[in-house]
C-alpha cells in the first residue's frame, strides 16, 4: 500500500475489536503499548488452523502434522524476514519477549557470565529487562550497572565509556521505552559495546511495532520481540539471535522436541533453533504471528509509522493546551514513539483511567512495569496513551474530552 | 454491563479526605506496623497502630495512590482510633461485604465517613483499592494476635 492510499477508517474495518461501544460510548482503544487489537486476517488464520490443520508439530507422519509444520515453519521465515535476520534458523519461538531475554540471561548468561563481571542495563528498561539480569547477577556474583536517565527520558550516554569496562559481558537495552515512548540511539549503544568485547541485546518489544527493525544493520547480538502488540497473538515471541552464539549455547529448558538422543545419563541437542524449544511450542500462535507479518508488510511499516508520527503530533499539541497535564519524556517528536505517559493535576492516574473508562476511553495507568522510571520522575504512577496503525484525530479528541471530565472532578 | 455514575464513586467527601487525609504520619511507640501495596497499580501504604490490651489506642498510616485507596485508609482511621480488636475486625468486614454488593452496610453508623465510599462497589476493578487498607489492618490484627499467642507459650 502506498503512503496516499493509507486510510486510517478504512484499516479499522480489519479489526471487530475496535467496533464496540463500551458503557454506551463507541471505544476508543488508546492502549496499545499494552497490546494491539487483531485484525480479521490474524483472527481467521488462528481458527482455520484449528478448524482444519491442527496436529503437532515435527513429529508427526501424518498428513496434518505435515501442514502443521509447514505452517509454523513459513511463519518463522516471516519473522526472520520482518526483522532482516540472514537466517530463519536464528528465530527461536519463545512465549514473548520477557520469555526471551529470560532465555539469554539463563542460557548464555550462566556460561559466560561470573563473580566480578558486569552486566550493562539501564533505568529506562521494562521490568522484564531487569530482574533477569538481577537473577543471572544474584546467580553469578556479577555486578548489574545502569544507565542512568535525564528528565526528558532520554539515556545518559556522556558518561557511556566509563560504564564500559572489560568487564562487561552483557549490555541489554530496548530500542524504544515502553513508559515514555523514548527512541534509544541503540547502534551508539553497540558500537561503544563492542569496543569493549561485550555482548548486546536488544529488547525490540516497542520498538518492532513501530519502526522497520534490521537487525543486521543494528549490529547487535540478541533481539528479542513479541507478537501481540504487533497484531500477533498473546503468548508468542521470538529471540533473534547470531547463528554462532545460539550453536554455542546452553539449552534453556529440557524436553521433547530439543533433543537429538536421549540416553540415561545424558542426551544431545537438536539443531538451533529447536535446541532452545522444548514442548510443544505455541503452533497456532507462531502461524497467527505469520500472519500478522503479513498483514502488516501489506500496508508497510513506512506508511503506519508517518501515521502514528501525525497522530503524535495531533495529540501532544492538544494535550500540551489541558491546565495541569505534565507530559514525560522527550519533548521533540523525532525522539519519540507512539506513547505519551502523562499526570494531570492530583488526580491520581487510576482516577484518571476510571473516569476515561466510562467515556469509553482505554488507557492505562500505573507504573507501566517500569518502576525505576517512576521513581526517576518522582511519581508514583502515569496515564499513559498510546497509538497505532488504527488511531485517530478522533481517538485523541475522545481522550480531550474525557480529561475534561477528570479536570471538572478533580479541579 | 450497566453503565455505573461517575457521581456515585467520586463523592466529595471522599477527594476531601484524599487531599487532606486524615491521621497521616509516623506512629511513635507503635506496637505493629504493616506494608500493603497493590503491585498491578503501585498503590502503598504503611499502617501502623499502638495497641495495647485489646484496645487500638493510636493508629496513623504513611503512603501513595489513588484517591479511592487514600480515602479509605484516612476514614478506616477515624473509626479505628480507640476501638477494640473485636469492634476493629467487625469493621473490617462489613466494609468488605459493602464492597461486595451488601447494601444493608450502608446503614451502618459504625462505618461512618466509610460508608461514602459504597459507590466503588459498582467499579469492580477499582474495589481492590478501596479494599487496600484493610488489608493491611487484617495483616495487622493477625500479626499482633500471633505475637501475643507466641508470649503466652
Amino acid at each position: 500500500m502506498s503512503i496516499e492510499d493509507f486510510d486510517p477508517i478504512r484499516i479499522r474495518k480489519d479489526f471487530p475489536a475496535l467496533d464496540q461501544t463500551v458503557h454506551g460510548k463507541p471505544l476508543a482503544y488508546l492502549d496499545n503499548a499494552a497490546t494491539s487489537q487483531k485484525p480479521r486476517a490474524v483472527l481467521d488464520v488462528l481458527s482455520e488452523y484449528y478448524e482444519k490443520d491442527n496436529a503437532n508439530v515435527h513429529r508427526g507422519i501424518h498428513e496434518l502434522s505435515r501442514r502443521a509444520t509447514v505452517a509454523f515453519e513459513a511463519a518463522r521465515e516471516k519473522v526472520a524476514s520482518w526483522i532482516n535476520a540472514p537466517s530463519a534458523a536464528e528465530c527461536v519461538w519463545t512465549r514473548g519477549t520477557t520469555e526471551a531475554i529470560n532465555l539469554v540471561a539463563t542460557a548464555w548468561g550462566l556460561d559466560h557470565v561470573g563473580k566480578g563481571d558486569e552486566i550493562l542495563i539501564s533505568v529506562m528498561e521494562h521490568h522484564s529487562n531487569i530482574v533477569p539480569w538481577q537473577l543471572l547477577a544474584a546467580r553469578t556474583g556479577a555486578t548489574l550497572k545502569y544507565i542512568e536517565i535525564d528528565d526528558e527520558g532520554r539515556l545518559v550516554l556522556d558518561g557511556l565509556e566509563s560504564l564500559l569496562t572489560e568487564r562487561t559481558k552483557i549490555v541489554s537495552i530496548s530500542d524504544v521505552s515502553n513508559s515514555l515512548g523514548t527512541i534509544n540511539p541503540v547502534k551508539k549503544i553497540v558500537d561503544a559495546s563492542r569496543a569493549v568485547g561485550a555482548i548486546v541485546m536488544v529488547d525490540g518489544a516497542q520498538g518492532v511495532v513501530h519502526t522497520k527493525v534490521d537487525v543486521q544493520d543494528l549490529g547487535c547480538d540478541f533481539y528479542a520481540f513479541g507478537g501481540h502488540k504487533m497484531c500477533g497473538p498473546t503468548g508468542v515471541g521470538v529471540l533473534w539471535g547470531r547463528l554462532e552464539l545460539l550453536e554455542a549455547m546452553s539449552p534453556f529448558q529440557g524436553g521433547g522436541e530439543m533433543i537429538q538422543i536421549v540416553g540415561r545419563d545424558q542426551s544431545s541437542w537438536a539443531a538451533v533453533p529447536h535446541k532452545f524449544e522444548a514442548g510443544t511450542p505455541n503452533i497456532a500462535g507462531a502461524i497467527g504471528l505469520g500472519a500478522a507479518v503479513d498483514y502488516l508488510s501489506k500496508i508497510g511499516t513506512k506508511a503506519i509509522s508517518m501515521h502514528e508520527n501525525e497522530i503524535m503530533a495531533y495529540a501532544m499539541e492538544q494535550l500540551s493546551l489541558i491546565p495541569g497535564l505534565r507530559i514525560f519524556g522527550p519533548s521533540s517528536l523525532e525522539d519519540r514513539s507512539a506513547v505519551i505517559s502523562f499526570t494531570m493535576g492530583d488526580a491520581h492516574p487510576h482516577d484518571i483511567s476510571t473516569i476515561l473508562d466510562t467515556e469509553g476511553v482505554a488507557i492505562r495507568a500505573g507504573h507501566h512495569c517500569a518502576q525505576l522510571v517512576m521513581k526517576h520522575f518522582g511519581v508514583p504512577a502515569t496515564a499513559r496513551a498510546s497509538f497505532y496503525l488504527y488511531s485517530t484525530r478522533e481517538d485523541v479528541d475522545r481522550l480531550v474530552k474525557g480529561l475534561d471530565q477528570v479536570a471538572a472532578i478533580f479541579g | 454491563m450497566e453503565t455505573p455514575q461517575l457521581s456515585s464513586l467520586y463523592q466529595q467527601l471522599i477527594l476531601e479526605h484524599y487531599r487532606n487525609p486524615r491521621n497521616k504520619g509516623e506512629l511513635e511507640e507503635k506496637t505493629v506496623e504493616i506494608h500493603m501495596a497493590n503491585p498491578v497499580c503501585g498503590d502503598e501504604i504503611r499502617l501502623q497502630l499502638r495497641i495495647e490490651g485489646n484496645r487500638i489506642e493510636d493508629v496513623k498510616f504513611l503512603g501513595s495512590g489513588c484517591s479511592i485507596s487514600q480515602a479509605s485508609v484516612s476514614m478506616m482511621t477515624i473509626r479505628l482510633k480507640g476501638s477494640s480488636i473485636d469492634q476493629a475486625d467487625e469493621l473490617a468486614k462489613r466494609f468488605t461485604d459493602m464492597m461486595h454488593g451488601d447494601e444493608s452496610a450502608v446503614k451502618e453508623k459504625s462505618l461512618g465517613d466509610l460508608r461514602a465510599l459504597q459507590g466503588v462497589s459498582k467499579f469492580p476493578v477499582r474495589i481492590k483499592c478501596a479494599l487496600l487498607g484493610f488489608d493491611a489492618l487484617q495483616e495487622a490484627l493477625k500479626k499482633e494476635a500471633g505475637v501475643v499467642e507466641e508470649g503466652a507459650t
